[in-house]
């Protein structure tokens, strides 16, 4: 069957809901509307507004509502109407949900998941367009999802709601729409699991979200150009797959890294200095980077355009590590 | 008003007494080691406010929750934490109620109710607010104290918080100790009403400021609340007006303000006039006294305990990071 992303993350959160009372629904604007991107519209009428719970325009005081519930054995799904808005609820996430395991000697569990929409390209200019994946996969105690297609992003959020640990869930805006195939029934992805989307021999791009399909498109053009690569979407972030990564660098002796978010301190940024230490002798050329500018995201569509990597980008950034 | 409720009774009493001073002595015997440089980091003292923690949680049922503050021993202490084990946490050790991983401002028993002392000021105040929700949800007839202070109320968590309570009618307390002072600062000069209680008519819930060096009057204000919570009323705010003997932390002198600011608290000693009213009420000096030597032997004993405990493992640093998939989400 066919359906769009945000049908799919749809689909996730009610089949959760309708499997454990203990799942409920927190943010702004879920309830009566159903989400700006329509997500559980129906949701209220099914599960009641103690299930599906609309809140005022507090961010820190709901997700703080939200982690304490979870505290308690509940299991929340926080929604962030964008990502950037984590800046005004950052302390339940990073000084509390991800660090009460631990800071208690494991007396408690925090089963949360946080979901939030990311990602340029819809013209929203600098507070409604960040990547901030790499703010997430800083902090220790989180685990980081981000999805690129519609079947993975259902079976990865079910694993999230199921998992014990607090989990952020990124997704990619301009993903939404998207419409693909998905399993028949009942199906689960377990986080910390990369999918090869393209075998190559010739290149290694790692890369997640949105990123994907770019690096897919690039890598039909390398193709005609008689380069190889292996097209890796990592999924998830923290736990990362190394497994996954190490077995396609070994073979490829080369990598580049794509990402939306901004270069400076991103996720490519990480993943290049762990392969520089751990696979060095592995590699032919020095581990490249395709990312955002260090920029704000600007609003003009030129502009905007013109600072995240579009195919022709990833293109010119793995002739660039092949030398070519 | 509370002054013409005096109807706890002397066996009452006694348990208030005895918690005020195992909570004194805790936090004296504290403050002896840290002074000896016997515990590392940093401690705040709730020397001064014992009335309000033991007050408010004898108002509790041990299957309702509390969090706490990073000034917390007392909180936990008064509803139901070992003084050993608390004890063991801020020596770091192993068998400390957090394995050492917390410390002095995170002490945390499930068990007993206690969610957990918090170093982020205000922090609590959504998490208590998120227990009520959850007990909501459950109908498991439990009640939600958060306790914080003045510094706290000035939070936004304060206002969003308690906002989204009142509106839900969410079983929770809001315990405001108001020792007025945020670290060093007074808090009319940072605040523009006399009372932080007031603001309760902000959010359409009672809102009540007692003498918090009274711990029958914090019990009965605190009572009040409770039931109102339990029985699906809302939340309601309590402040108690309280006096913070130590300065912010152990060791601060507290320049900033006037000696007459201890001189008051210690003519107000809650655990002086939970004395008085008990010999008042008949009860014995000699017995009053036996309670003094057992506390005093108690938390000697946690002391001995807490010293002699064994220190976490190096090699588990990183364990309780994670529930599932650990190993890997610390690796990389």
């Amino acid at each position: 069957m066919k359906i769009t992303v945000s049908k799919a993350i749809g689909q996730a959160l009610h089949e959760e809901m309708v499997r454990d009372p203990n799942v409920f629904i927190i943010g702004e604007d879920m309830g009566v509307m159903g989400n700006v991107f329509a997500i559980t519209k129906g949701f209220r009428d099914e599960f009641g507004a103690d299930r599906v719970i609309d809140t005022p325009i507090s961010e820190s005081g709901f997700t703080g509502i939200a982690v304490g519930a979870a505290m308690r054995g509940m299991r929340p799904v926080v929604e962030w109407m964008y990502d950037d808005f984590i800046t005004v609820c950052l302390d339940p996430v990073m000084n509390q949900a991800a660090k009460l395991r631990y800071m208690t000697g494991g007396q408690v569990k925090i089963p949360i998941v946080f979901r939030a929409p990311m990602g340029a390209g819809r013209r929203n200019a600098g507070q409604h367009s960040q990547c901030l994946e790499a703010l997430f996969t800083h902090i220790p105690g989180l685990k980081v999802v981000c999805p690129s297609t519609a079947a993975d992003a259902k079976g990865l959020l079910k694993a999230a709601i199921r998992d014990d640990d607090p989990v952020v869930f990124l997704e990619h805006k301009l993903l939404y729409a998207r419409k693909e195939e998905i399993p028949d029934g009942e199906y689960i992805i377990p986080l910390g699991k990369a999918d090869v989307k393209r075998p190559g021999k010739d290149v290694t791009i790692l890369t997640w979200s949105r990123q994907v399909y770019f690096a897919l498109e690039a890598a039909e053009t390398l193709a005609a150009e008689g380069i190889d690569a292996e097209v890796v979407d990592l999924r998830t972030l923290v736990p990362l797959d190394w497994e996954t990564v190490s077995a396609s660098i070994r073979k490829t002796h080369n990598v580049v890294v794509v990402e939306e978010g901004v270069k400076r301190g991103g996720v490519g940024a990480e993943l290049s200095a762990q392969i520089t230490e751990d696979l060095f002798d592995e590699l032919d050329a020095p581990v490249g980077r395709v990312a955002g500018l260090n920029v704000v995201s600007p609003f003009s569509p030129v502009l905007e355009d013109a600072e995240f990597p579009h195919p022709a980008d990833i293109v010119a950034g793995v002739k660039k590590t092949l030398g070519r | 008003m509370e002054e013409n409720r005096r109807v706890c009774d002397a066996a009452w009493y006694r348990t208030a007494y005895e918690k005020m001073v195992r909570i004194r002595d805790f936090e004296t015997k504290a403050a002896e080691c840290f002074t000896r440089s016997e515990l590392a980091g940093n401690i705040h003292l709730y020397m001064g406010q014992e009335a309000s923690g033991v007050g408010t949680c004898m108002a509790l049922r041990k299957t309702d929750y509390i969090t706490s503050t990073h000034r917390g021993h007392g909180h936990c202490l008064a509803k139901g934490a070992r003084s050993d084990l608390a004890m063991a946490e801020l020596f770091g050790k192993e068998s400390g109620y957090c394995k050492g991983r917390g410390g002095s401002m995170h002490i945390v028993d499930v068990d007993v109710g206690i969610l957990g002392a918090n170093g982020i000021v205000g922090a609590g105040i959504p998490l208590a607010t998120g227990s009520a929700l959850a007990s909501k949800m459950k109908g498991d007839g439990a009640v939600t104290v958060a306790f914080f202070g003045d510094g706290a109320a000035n939070q936004g968590t304060f206002h969003e918080a308690i906002n989204m309570a009142a509106t839900w009618k969410l079983p929770v307390v809001y315990l405001l100790e108001n020792n007025c002072y945020g670290v060093s600062t007074e808090i009319h000069r940072v605040t523009n009403t006399e009372t932080l209680a007031v603001r309760a008519v902000a959010y359409g819930i009672p809102g009540v400021t007692v003498d918090g060096t009274d711990v029958e009057a914090v019990y009965h204000a605190v009572s009040e609340a409770v039931e109102r919570a339990r029985s699906g009323e809302g939340p309601s705010i309590v402040e108690t007006q309280v006096y913070r003997y130590q300065g912010h932390y152990c060791g601060d002198p507290a320049v900033y303000r006037p000696k007459e600011y201890l001189i008051e608290g210690k003519a107000k000693d809650p655990i002086q006039k939970a004395r008085a009213r008990l010999l008042e009420l008949g009860v014995s000096e000699a017995e009053l006294d036996k309670i003094d030597q057992d506390m005093a032997a108690e938390i000697e004993a946690a002391y001995e305990f807490a010293k002699s405990a064994p220190a976490p493992d190096p090699a588990e640093v990183t364990k309780y990071m994670y529930v599932s998939d650990n190993e890997r989400s610390v690796l990389r």
